[in-house]
């Protein structure tokens, strides 16, 4: 692996610094049946920023995600969530998982699913409250779905669905998100919803990690941005790592619509 | 019969008793069980209690020579059947084969060793009195106060537990990886669930039996899922209904000789599923028709009135604005590919509805004064999504059209006013005025 140089934008912060840290990652390797799908990572993101996770399919963006979030064993290496494990600061941390992965014909309506943002700090056996269901309610109305708060989920669009999802980890109030293709497959009005919401978390001093398909919007949409197959082949600020050479190493040679896509960028901006 | 619906009889007064417990306990796990998408998990579950049955017995009779002791017989079921779930997920885990395919082979695999160790049962000395084929197809009739007790406890228990840990199931059964990153020990909650349906599965094996235990368990869950998209509702008339059920068919049976409780319960609770898919009131395939044709007819209705008022507008242009006037059945069905019959249906259901006064060959189409209304006010929306379509979702013009056609007849009154707000600058149309056409309107034929 000495072979492959590990690509580090900023000076290795002191352990003070890592301490503040909202999200460091040490040499983290994720194994599937014995085969790695994300290798060697190290990552430090700093916090405040909106972060976009951007790679090809397959290149093992929502794994890192996943074991950031303890959510599958690893094989090696250290997660480190404000200098803590995940288990210890799991209240600050919010989690949007990608639509697919829940089946939305499922008897709740949307405030039955954006209330369950607040079941961890509610604890065992104790209802869904009063308070809960305001909270849950507020959440909504944020992502600009109050009027739907009784509809089953089913008679959301998908777009619709997503935000509710984005509502549910609002509702947490976490200090660093972390969200798994929030805009995939989403309306135009969702996605500007989405970005605004991503705003004004920034404004609020959040740090949010994005996975993120769409090349074109990345440099528009977030500041900071991790470039991954397999292994981090960069990050740090968009401006500077958004390179047409750095996507081409990240997407290797097939993609040629994609270089295109990311000419294009370089005009525009 | 009286007799009977009344359990004047205390044999049947405990069976039906029985039985109705094991109904609502059984619609409430199956309800979790639907949901969770086990249903076919608990199938492998019950059939997978048959080796255990006969295993339990042969223990029995090494142990003290009388191998019918019911405690040991669910003993022995209880452990197999978590055996048979542990084999599923241990063969789904280690090797690539899929749930399904596991499950199929474990749940025939155990059955035939199950069937394999009870024909030797059979053939021992004690073991034609033995019985326990009853497992296999139910017996309601054996079922004695003990089994009352343990049938008791075990609902008793589903019921509370589920009442307690009612949201941690919700959030398990709907969004397993959010639970798991939210801290709760999705594992130990899985395994809880199981648990449960594994005792209710065990303590219904004497009732209905292994094969038809399954249909017990899910077929209440999936009648009340017609009903409401309410968890807790659905829930709660699952349990009715799987209550309901196991009463109705155990008086049935105790009614008429020679009936086996067990498939008239299942029967019973089929024809609930039956009749709840047909009539349900929020997913029914009654209910869902109806829906359609609703929209059906209302979509004709706008595309006769719209087809109406573009050709008064079109004359209007030429002389003095837009006035009713009679219009000829042939332009109107020149408008839209729609057949005659189509059309004189939507004409007929329109005159219903008093928005035309009068149709004939002679004299036309001729709308109401409402009719006009309705018309301008159908135009106008369509038009507002088509310049929507055109400014925020970059359609080519010419494709507006059929796309705007497609999501029109859905608008709310809100979603309206919102168009209205964004586009009242760029139509330069008033509120109230029905903007021009973006795109040219092929004249009818």
């Amino acid at each position: 692996m000495s072979a492959v140089p590990k690509v580090k934008i900023q000076a290795l912060p002191s352990v003070a610094d890592s301490k503040s840290l909202p999200l460091v990652i040490r040499d983290l390797t994720v194994a599937y049946h014995r085969k790695p799908v994300v290798w060697d990572i190290d990552l430090e993101i700093p916090e405040g920023k909106l972060v976009s996770i951007v790679g090809p399919n397959g290149a093992g963006k929502s794994t890192l995600i996943k074991a950031c979030l303890d959510l599958i064993p690893r094989s090696s290496g250290e997660v480190s969530i404000y200098g803590e494990t995940y288990r210890k600061e799991r209240k600050r941390v919010g989690y949007v998982p990608q639509r697919e992965s829940v089946d939305w014909d499922f008897p709740v309506s949307a405030l039955d699913v954006v209330a369950m943002g607040t079941y961890g700090q509610l604890g065992w056996f104790r209802r869904v409250n009063k308070r809960s269901k305001a909270l849950a309610l507020q959440a909504l109305d944020r992502v600009g779905l109050a009027d739907y708060a009784h509809r089953q989920i089913s008679q959301l669009s998908g777009g619709q669905q997503q935000r509710t999802f984005l509502a549910r980890a609002l509702v947490q109030d976490a200090d660093i998100y972390f969200m798994d293709e929030p805009f995939a497959a989403v309306d135009a009005a969702t996605e500007r919803a989405i970005v605004e919401l991503l705003k004004e978390l920034q404004q609020r001093g959040k740090t949010c990690l994005v996975v993120h398909h769409d090349l074109a919007t990345v440099p528009q949409y977030f500041d900071w941005t991790v470039l991954l197959n397999m292994r981090v082949v960069a990050a740090g600020p968009t401006k500077e790592i958004f390179t047409q050479e750095n996507l081409r190493k990240t997407y290797g040679g097939k993609l040629s619509l994609l270089s295109e896509a990311a000419e294009e960028l370089m005009r525009i901006q | 019969m009286i007799d009977v619906l009344l359990l004047r009889n205390y044999n049947t007064r405990l069976v039906v008793i029985c039985t109705m417990l094991l109904g609502c306990a059984c619609g409430l796990m199956g309800g979790f069980l639907l949901l969770r998408k086990r249903s076919l998990m608990g199938d492998t579950l019950s059939h997978a209690t048959l080796p255990g049955v006969c295993v339990a017995f042969f223990v029995g009779v090494l142990l003290g020579g009388q191998g019918k002791s019911l405690p040991l017989l669910l003993l022995g079921a209880t452990v197999s059947g978590v055996l048979g779930c542990a084999t599923v997920l241990f063969i789904r885990n280690n090797s690539r084969i899929k749930d399904d395919a596991a499950m199929g082979i474990v749940l025939s695999v155990y059955f035939g060793a199950g069937v394999a160790l009870l024909t030797m049962v059979t053939k021992m000395p004690d073991g034609a009195a033995a019985g326990l084929e009853s497992f296999i197809y139910g017996k309601t009739a054996s079922m004695v106060l003990s089994d009352f007790w343990l049938l008791t406890v075990v609902t008793l228990c589903v019921l509370g537990l589920s009442a307690v840990l009612f949201k941690e199931f919700r959030l398990l059964c709907f969004d397993e990886v959010y639970a798991s990153a939210q801290g709760w020990p999705v594992r130990l909650l899985d395994g809880l669930l199981l648990a449960l349906v594994t005792a209710v599965t065990v303590a219904g094996l004497q009732a209905v039996g292994l094969i038809l235990i399954i249909a017990f368990l899910i077929t209440p869950a999936a009648a009340a899922r017609f009903w409401t998209d309410r968890l807790d509702r659905m829930l709660l008339l699952s349990v009715v209904i799987g209550g309901a059920s196991g009463w109705l068919g155990a008086s049935v049976s105790a009614l008429v000789p020679n009936l086996p409780a067990g498939a008239l319960i299942v029967l019973v609770a089929a024809s609930c599923f039956l009749l709840s898919m047909l009539c349900g009131t929020q997913r029914g395939v009654l209910v869902r028709l109806m829906r359609q044709l609703r929209l059906k007819r209302s979509i004709g209705r706008q595309h006769l009135l719209r087809a109406l008022y573009e050709i008064l507008e079109a004359d209007g242009e030429r002389g003095d604005g837009i006035s009713i006037r009679p219009v000829a059945f042939r332009q109107v069905r020149g408008r839209r590919t729609w057949s005659d019959q189509q059309l004189r249906r939507c004409l007929r259901l329109a005159y219903n509805d008093g928005l035309i006064d009068a149709v004939s060959k002679e004299d036309g189409i001729i709308l109401t004064e409402a009719g006009l209304e309705a018309a301008a006010q159908v135009t106008r929306n369509h038009r507002l999504w088509e310049l929507y379509l055109i400014e925020y979702a970059d359609v080519a013009t010419s494709r507006v059209d059929r796309d705007a056609d497609a999501v029109e007849h859905v608008l709310g009154e809100k979603l309206v006013a919102l168009l209205e707000a964004k586009l009242v600058k760029l139509s330069s149309a008033d509120a109230l005025e029905v903007p021009a056409s973006p795109h040219p309107i092929t004249p009818g034929d």
